[in-house]
């Protein structure tokens, strides 16, 4: 056989192309399973960890299961939806939509006697995505009367942001200083947390130290957590 | 093992460095080096890509058609390295995270088709499989080091434990934030080179 010809060429990148197609298929067919039970292991990861739980790959099922009392999704209003399971909800979807079309879905939550509301937060870092998890705390503030004001725990990660630089967003020196913060001010006007570059005022309920060699990242932390949640203010203001 | 094959294995890792003396696979050298941990992981998946390919290529290398050689190699490279990822997805996932783009990227890494090109076309599969690892672990070599410089001088730490002692910060020790951006690599890797030639004059051009 001539290796050289036209027809023998066709052939062979024809033959190829089936081979290492179906190879393909077979490999993302074959792992589909477990690698989705992976994501939903993470996910269940982050939500804990975001209400300050340390759970592992064994363990995560059982507490999750312990610790997390209802989910179910609401809209902008406030006002809650049927239809979907907000574990499965895609965010990135959801914030294309137009605020008040938007599917959000919140997880509650139970520990210690407190109650949490965990909602889910996505965004743009420098390279990639970026999301999380934020948790408030149930705590009636007495001046602006809105039950869910403080931040108790975050959980951020990215795709592909530079390591040792906009990567250390998952890191807990960096998502330590969020917890206390507070959402709304005094007047129960809706105030994200800033995250500032080159030093925050300690004694702020509104601002965190960005990530020096970080700023886009850090940037996009701020924007995640004003778009994702500009959409709850409703709901925080008004859920007892 | 005979001398001739143990051969394939060391050379790459001093006089036929792939990345020192071959000037191969420069651009990932600097993108993955900025801690230990990636880097090692990346000369793991490359070494891999880079044996299996060898050894299929040289499987085949009498049947593919000249003419589209360099497609076949490509197909074959990104076969593997799609099956890679989604075996580390599958049952690593913390580790397939951590490498996130660079697994992807490994596909684009001039040496693995350097080596295709240059010896699994010509050379039988088992000596093409040596050939292959020896050239994953010469890149592997050349990544920790350059990795080892970086993490230390730019965060104080190797492989994300403290070595720089707190004392030396208090005292005023600053970690060089020069050593976590790209060019820093580069300057490094051209240390690497110098001092690598020195030693080894043959390695010099005229």
């Amino acid at each position: 056989m001539n290796v050289k010809s036209n027809t023998y060429t066709y052939i062979y990148s024809s033959i190829v192309v089936i081979i290492v197609a179906t190879l393909l298929a077979l490999a993302a067919t074959a792992l589909k399973p477990a690698q989705d039970r992976n994501i939903e292991i993470e996910k269940k990861l982050n939500i804990l960890a975001s209400l300050r739980i340390n759970a592992n790959k064994n363990n995560v099922q059982q507490l999750y299961e312990k610790y997390i009392t209802d989910r179910y999704i609401i809209n902008s209003k406030g006002i809650k939806q049927q239809g979907a399971d907000p574990f499965y909800i895609n965010l990135r979807e959801e914030l294309k939509k137009p605020v008040d079309k938007r599917l959000l879905p919140v997880f509650e939550a139970k520990k210690n006697d407190s109650s949490f509301i965990i909602i889910p937060v996505y965004g743009k870092g420098l390279w990639g995505p970026i999301w999380g998890y934020v948790s408030l705390l149930r705590e009636k503030d007495t001046k602006s009367n809105i039950h869910y004001r403080k931040i108790y725990g975050v959980i951020f990660d990215h795709k592909g942001e530079t390591p040792g630089l906009g990567a250390e967003i998952n890191q807990e020196f960096f998502q330590l200083p969020f917890r206390g913060k507070v959402i709304f001010d005094e007047k129960g006007i809706f105030t994200p947390v800033k995250v500032v570059k080159g030093g925050a005022n300690p004694a702020s309920l509104t601002e965190v130290d960005g990530i020096s060699g970080g700023t886009i990242t850090s940037k996009g932390v701020q924007a995640m957590l004003d778009t994702c949640l500009v959409s709850y203010q409703h709901f925080f203001k008004t859920t007892k | 093992m005979d001398a001739k094959n143990w051969k394939l294995i060391t050379n790459p890792l001093n006089s036929e460095n792939p990345i020192t003396v071959q000037v191969l696979g420069i651009c990932s050298a600097l993108a993955v080096t900025v801690q230990v941990k990636p880097a090692l992981i990346m000369a793991l998946s490359v070494t891999v890509v880079t044996g299996f390919s060898n050894l299929i290529i040289a499987f085949i290398r009498n049947t593919i058609p000249p003419r589209i050689r360099i497609i076949i190699q490509l197909v074959v490279i990104a076969a593997l390295v799609i099956i890679v990822d989604q075996l580390l997805k599958a049952y690593v996932y913390d580790v397939s995270k951590k490498l996130s783009v660079f697994v992807g990227l490994i596909i684009t890494n001039c040496i693995i088709m350097g080596r295709l090109e240059a010896f699994a076309m010509s050379h039988k599969p088992l000596e093409s499989l040596l050939d292959g690892i020896g050239n994953g672990f010469g890149y592997g070599l050349i990544l920790i080091i350059v990795s080892v410089f970086r993490e230390l001088f730019g965060s104080g730490s190797i492989l994300g434990y403290q070595i720089i002692p707190e004392v030396l910060y208090q005292a005023g020790y600053k970690d060089n934030g020069m050593m976590i951006l790209p060019p820093m690599a580069l300057i490094t890797l051209g240390i690497i080179i110098w001092i690598q030639r020195s030693k080894n004059r043959k390695l010099i051009e005229k």
